[in-house]
């Protein structure tokens, strides 16, 4: 079974899964493995990484060197094509015009989804993060616990190949010996900030990043990972073994040609597909789950986008992976008698509670990197280290003004060029006036490299006024309804981007760093929109009650037993940590409990 | 991208389309006007699904739209703004007219403003350069070159200068941009990465020195 045209699906699934990304490679992966008969339907065209990405060419090398333009928004080698927060032909809509109520939205539509376009940080969610009602009194409590989700945790870890260090963090939790390959040296800004960060109580630490630093151990991770399963462990031993380590060059987003950076193609669709139980239907726009007389989905109504014709895929249990919102969207737009408020919504949830990460930034020049000995500071392609948030004791309760609390992720080293590495290079060196000449020579070898900064990700918590809607008009170019949306920052948001600012700037001082911006009263101008930092999640929310939740702790929703959703849509908040890892540990756990149900006859 | 600079690059028939297609649009706006025009290029971008391996030039996606005298004194320019020197080449012998060239022919949006700054800047620089010396920019000596961009790089232009202060930061930010993302540029200003390697040593000894790690 492999990558096929509409006239191939076959008559029935066991599993059909809309999205492969990181939710829907999981599923699939796990699926397949033990024997299911699986399909996914992809929105968009198949992408080969091996062959497509741009890994060493320089900016000089693309139109206007690079730069984000609208049909390339994160620049032009970022590995993402067809996808933006606007795309042709398929809008979505804001309630407000007010700036701080916009919601942007980023869709990804190619093979393997947003997983193309990842930094690859990879930090689990905490024991505190599980239940941040019974810590602060606000939100809800998920109905999982961080020792429920810990063993998929290090499964996934296994599976994709992770780096790092265990450091016993409070809440930032380490992963089970064994289970990490090696951290990489830190760069001299990491290691600078190492120093004296700690005079203003910023720890940094090596990061977790889904980045080979070794080749994986191909003889003993597959029995681990499916015991008693020779098939499954010697398909995904040949799979570790035709990805290479890390060739410490070139940025993580422009994807990874020698496999040693994880996408869901790279690890999960190819294992699964050479299994023999997978089909994948490239650009496919599930419009519809079907449902039966007996009210158990039946599959997919599709839009063919080659031919703008319909079709159906057909099987025995339904996944929604296709990001938190799409899904929702799905979910909305399947209406019934039954349903009449849309699918799995008789709590009238679907939609509701909608997160995302807190984030704002600051940077500064640092002067004691100027004049530094010249050295390549590639590194694996991001970050090799972090802050984590160890302020625990002081907001123990919200005593700070916001659950939770924020890591920081770095800028730093001495990256590639591009067109704005001098931008601003006078203010920060303290010249009058424009550079030219001799002069901007001689200056922009010193400028250069000097730059460090902080990105803070941070905890939110649900609230009533961050949801979505189907728009009661506008549709897609496919006559889809389309989404709007409402966006709200509480008072909890505000003081912690207010706190980020703060420590940040405390920290980039304790550097001796310049810091160019001023002290910004106007915090919400300063934190990014929702739905910009693309960690957006929520909107069909698990839970412990079927009047408050949309989903049980197995992502399977309540009113319908053969749906589940499998991507960021379940996440009852967010924690101060990247999603992307929880998806898939999620997507393993609920692929267990899938089969379980299927062997039990409850599906 | 060190291809030299001159007129044109692509080839005769296609030029000639492009030409023709300009100045009918120019004679219809301003016959006597001999810039290209400044209003927004309409052309088609590279789409959101591009050849991503792929490596291109100015002009292979989009025409580039200078007129020859327009390139004179982008070439110009972008010499006094970034000379050669014993390290390394100038900004032009690197091709980078070419990317201001492509920049503001762009058919996004957000290069329309810097379009029009930067056609009326070429065509103030010029006028500046006649009526101070005689000549236009492309032909005055270094120094006269010199000392009518230290007027426009001053912290705080005259009122009736500003717009052209505001031009010439934007074109200097444009050509140390389109200069230090080519391999050249990139040596000269100290980027040695892009080189795939079996390990990952950190940073060496001198540069932990350097700042008190060691």
């Amino acid at each position: 079974m492999p990558i096929i045209t509409a006239d191939k699906l076959q008559d029935s699934y066991d599993v059909v899964i809309v999205g492969s990304g990181a939710g829907g490679g999981q599923t699939a992966y796990t699926l397949t493995m033990e024997g299911l008969k699986v399909l996914i339907l992809e929105a968009g065209r198949s992408f080969d990484v091996q062959s497509e990405v741009a890994m060493l060419q320089l900016p000089s090398q693309a139109p206007l060197r690079g730069e984000k333009t609208p049909d390339k928004q994160y620049g032009f080698h970022d590995c993402s094509i067809n996808s933006g927060w606007d795309i042709p032909g398929e809008p979505y809509t804001n309630a407000s015009k007010e700036p701080e109520s916009q919601f942007r939205w980023w869709r990804q539509r190619m093979m393997g989804g947003r997983t193309n376009h990842w930094g690859r940080i990879t930090l689990r969610n905490g024991p505190y993060d599980f239940k941040p009602r019974t810590r602060y009194g606000i939100g809800f409590d998920w109905p999982i616990s961080y020792d429920d989700i810990a063993p998929y945790y290090d499964k996934v870890e296994m599976l994709i190949g992770v780096f790092g260090t265990n450091e016993g963090l409070e809440n930032s939790p380490d992963s089970s010996p064994g289970v990490l390959q090696p951290a990489p040296k830190l760069r001299v800004g990491e290691l600078y900030a190492q120093k004296h960060g700690k005079k203003v109580g910023a720890q940094v630490v090596s990061i977790h990043r889904a980045v080979l630093t070794k080749p994986q151990d191909a003889e003993t991770l597959p029995a681990k990972l499916h015991p008693g399963n020779a098939k499954a462990q010697s398909i995904l031993a040949d799979s570790m073994r035709t990805r290479s380590p890390c060739f410490w060059a070139t940025d993580c987003h422009r994807g990874c040609s020698i496999r040693a950076n994880y996408d869901s193609q790279t690890v999960h669709l190819r294992p699964a597909l050479a299994t023999g139980n997978l089909d994948i239907l490239p650009n496919a726009m599930a419009r519809e789950v079907t449902l039966d007389k007996q009210g158990r989905a039946t599959g997919i109504t599709f839009i063919n986008k080659k031919d703008g014709s319909e079709g159906h895929a057909k099987g025995r249990a339904v996944v929604l992976a296709a990001s938190s919102q799409e899904s929702v969207r799905l979910l909305l737009n399947s209406k019934s008698a039954a349903f009449p408020q849309g699918l799995a919504n008789s709590s009238g949830k679907v939609g509701k509670y909608i997160t995302d990460s807190v984030s704002s930034s600051l940077s500064a020049h640092i002067p004691a990197f100027e004049g530094m000995p010249i050295h390549n500071e590639d590194g694996a392609g991001g970050p090799h280290a972090y802050v984590p948030w160890t302020l625990h004791s002081k907001n123990g309760k919200g005593e700070l003004g916001f659950p939770g609390g924020y890591h920081l992720e770095f800028t730093t080293g001495r990256q590639m060029p591009s067109l704005t590495t001098l931008n601003g290079i006078e203010s920060r060196l303290g010249h009058e006036g424009v550079l030219f000449g001799a002069k901007l020579k001689e200056e922009a070898r010193r400028y250069y490299g000097c730059h460090l900064g902080f990105g803070a990700q941070g905890t939110m918590l649900p609230n009533d006024g961050s949801f979505c809607e189907l728009d009661p008009e506008l549709k897609d170019q496919w006559g889809i309804p389309v989404l709007r949306f409402h966006w709200k920052w509480t008072d909890f948001e505000l003081n912690q981007a207010r706190h980020q600012q703060q420590h940040i700037r405390e920290i980039l001082e304790a550097m001796g760093g310049k810091v160019s911006a001023k002290p910004d009263t106007d915090i919400a101008r300063l934190l990014k929109k929702g739905g910009e930092v693309i960690h957006e999640v929520g909107g069909a929310i698990m839970g412990s009650d079927r009047e408050t939740s949309v989903t049980n702790q197995w992502s399977q929703t309540w009113d319908v037993k053969n749906l589940f959703m499998a991507d960021g849509a379940p996440f009852a908040s967010t924690a101060d940590k990247n999603p992307t890892l929880t998806i898939m540990a999620l997507a393993w756990r609920m692929a267990d409990h899938l089969m379980d149900e299927m062997k039990k006859g409850n599906i | 991208m060190s291809t030299p600079d001159d007129f044109p690059r692509m080839d005769r028939r296609k030029a000639l389309q492009w030409m023709l297609s300009a100045t009918a649009t120019m004679a219809v706006r301003d016959p006597h006007l001999l810039a290209a025009d400044a209003a927004p290029v309409k052309a088609q971008g590279y789409g959101p699904d591009p050849v991503m391996v792929k490596v291109y030039k100015p002009g292979d996606v989009w025409p580039l739209t200078l007129t020859e005298p327009q390139r004179r004194t982008t070439r110009a320019l972008c010499d006094v703004i970034i000379p050669a020197d014993n390290a390394s080449p100038s900004a032009s012998a690197l091709g980078v007219p070419d990317f201001i060239d492509e920049w503001i022919s762009s058919p996004y949006p957000a290069q329309a403003g810097d379009r029009r700054l930067i056609l009326e800047g070429l065509q103030w620089i010029d006028t500046e350069s006649s009526t101070r010396f005689g000549k236009a920019f492309a032909d005055l000596s270094l120094e006269q070159q010199t000392a009518i961009c230290a007027d426009l790089a001053v912290a705080k232009p005259p009122p009736g200068c500003k717009k052209y202060a505001a031009f010439f930061k934007r074109f200097r930010d444009l050509t140390a941009g389109g200069y230090y993302t080519t391999p050249e540029g990139m040596k000269a200003i100290g980027y040695v990465g892009n080189m795939p390697s079996g390990t990952f040593e950190g940073p060496p000894i001198e540069a932990l020195k350097h700042v008190g790690l060691a």
